[in-house]
């Protein structure tokens, strides 16, 4: 008896879930939908049911080099991470490892770095990149990204590293391992995990990012954050283009940020969350 | 613990971090307050110079200003109602027992990984568009007149967007700490005879306040620099309908060329985020502490 009520009250349960969940994803599926769509049928009114042809994706490469911007989302965002971790993974590391007084407020203050709004320091930077030639430049453009998420990857490099254990670096020393012995044999192995972690999420962040890449780019170094928005303009009115184009664009990202659940609520809570 | 040599190790592992941060963030901000006392014009520099406090007056007294700093307000405020609210009771269904709650986790939490300008393209066009979008179809079938969204409404439209791209945010949180709820506590208060709307008033709401002080923390450091979303949308108006503070900056340093005037806002957007990290660091400084 009670079981049936609990069996049904599962069905009634995941029938309310799916439609949310549906509902919530639709605009998703229905840009996928159109992208495989022809531009007449997409203005033809709601469909679900696309000729499933591969036009749109063809058009956006003719017309619009798409590759251009794909590539240069992933040169930004591979890039800017593997810089970001360069710099942060040392001072993660040293904060974990062998905090100081002054500890917790170097990491506040560099939170506090990531709530300036990014409008303030807009013409500065800018006069900065032109003078310095970095304008529409792939290489200005990774320094800008790295810089932004830097705070984030520092913390949550942090969060990571101290749950590693501090006696297995004595355990470490005791057995006569050097300095380096202890960071390349004994941490590295523990780190690896939260490294990855951090590494993933900054991808995704990086490849969202939506102000800097709009303002500091033109055409060269233009990612596909300031190429979807260059649809905007009245011209650009293609929906299953549109719709390709961005299909394209969240795809890679989508498809990490499912594996990357846990990793992100830890990151951008800064360990308050697990 | 530390030697003295691994102190010192300590510092030069950390000094480049600390070193890119404080010139990233340090010269910047001193040359925005710089130009916010100078009339700067790229377009015409005859009349340059030291102008004190005139280019805050200017921002103060443009009516966009106003219009700037009710429309950021009002964004940050309603997307924070939406997404708490309609996160607690999502992450409460998905919290229940139900078949295929793995996929259904991920159709959820897929909007946060798209990136605003395709989020807010594929709202306009498609979905809220007066013509052709999915919603105007569906006012259509049902004999109601569609609604111009952008025209009507658009800070409505704005915010229905963002809200769209941050329930996940907020769902995902307060799912990973509901799952965290003690089991036994829950089944303890079942047993006691305390009903759905108790256990969830006296227990559930109390587990999740550090959640929720993270969720509205976090959303409104970014959504005090939503910008995104109205450049491709309403590109701010009709007029300053849907103008906020980081786009009628933006808008007044790239377009009008009033470097003056865009950096006194730029203060004022600092000035105004500082109000709210003060509160943010408190928060999440005392999780340090534990």
């Amino acid at each position: 008896m009670a079981r049936s009520v609990s069996t049904r009250r599962t069905a009634v349960v995941t029938l309310v879930a799916w439609a949310v969940a549906l509902l919530i994803f639709f605009p998703i599926l229905y840009t996928i939908i159109t992208s495989f769509k022809s531009e007449q049928e997409a203005i033809q009114g709601f469909d679900l049911i696309p000729s499933f042809t591969l036009e749109s994706y063809r058009d956006v490469q003719s017309q619009y080099d798409y590759f251009t911007p794909f590539m240069n989302s992933v040169i930004l965002s591979l890039g800017s991470t593997i810089l970001a971790l360069i710099v942060a993974v040392p001072a993660a590391w040293s904060m974990a490892f062998a905090p100081s007084r002054r500890t917790k407020d170097i990491l506040m203050w560099m939170l506090s770095t990531k709530m300036m709004p990014a409008v303030a320091v807009l013409f500065p930077i800018y006069m900065l990149f032109r003078d310095l030639g970095l304008l529409d430049s792939r290489i200005g453009l990774t320094i800008m990204l790295m810089l932004i998420n830097l705070p984030i990857v520092v913390w949550m490099l942090y969060t990571y590293f101290r749950e590693i254990p501090g006696e297995i670096l004595e355990a470490a020393r005791m057995d006569g391992a050097s300095l380096w012995g202890e960071i390349v044999y004994v941490l590295t192995p523990m780190a690896v995990p939260g490294i990855a972690s951090t590494m993933l999420l900054n991808i995704i962040l990086a490849w969202n990012e939506a102000f800097w890449t709009i303002r500091l780019t033109t055409t060269n170094a233009a990612p596909l954050t300031a190429f979807i928005a260059s649809f905007s303009s009245p011209q650009g009115l293609f929906w299953a283009k549109l719709s390709a184009a961005s299909t394209l664009a969240i795809a890679p990202i989508l498809i990490m940020g499912w594996f990357s659940q846990k990793q992100l609520v830890r990151g951008l809570t800064f360990g308050a969350v697990k | 613990m530390a030697t003295q040599q691994t102190r010192t190790l300590a510092r030069f592992m950390l000094a480049p971090s600390v070193g890119l941060l404080l010139i990233w963030m340090a010269v910047p901000l001193a040359l925005t307050l710089w130009f916010s006392f100078q009339q700067y014009n790229p377009l015409n520099p005859i009349r340059d110079g030291f102008v004190g406090f005139s280019n805050y007056l200017l921002f103060f007294n443009n009516p966009a200003f106003l219009w700037s700093i009710l429309n950021t307000l009002l964004i940050v405020a309603s997307v924070l109602v939406i997404t708490l609210v309609g996160g607690i009771l999502l992450a409460l269904l998905l919290d229940q027992p139900m078949w295929g709650q793995g996929f259904v986790r991920i159709l959820v939490i897929s909007p946060f990984f798209v990136m605003p300008p395709v989020a807010a393209l594929v709202w306009k066009n498609m979905i809220m568009h007066a013509q052709y979008g999915v919603l105007a179809d569906l006012m259509r079938t049902v004999g109601l007149e569609p609604i111009d969204w952008f025209g009507r409404y658009p800070l409505l439209s704005v915010i229905i967007i963002v809200a769209w791209q941050w329930l996940p945010f907020a769902t995902l949180i307060l799912l990973t700490a509901l799952q965290s709820l003690d089991g036994e506590q829950k089944e303890a208060a079942e047993m006691d005879g305390a009903n759905f709307l108790n256990r969830f008033i006296y227990l559930t709401l109390p587990h999740l306040a550090r959640a929720i002080t993270v969720v509205i923390l976090i959303q409104t450091i970014f959504l005090l620099s939503v910008y995104a979303e109205i450049l491709v949308t309403t590109n701010g108006g009709p007029g300053y309908a849907s103008t906020n503070l980081p786009f009628l900056v933006a808008q007044k340093a790239t377009l009008e060329f009033k470097i003056g005037q865009a950096s006194a806002g730029g203060i004022i957007a600092v000035i105004l985020a500082n109000i709210v990290a003060f509160f943010a660091m408190r928060a999440v400084g005392k999780n340090l502490d534990r």
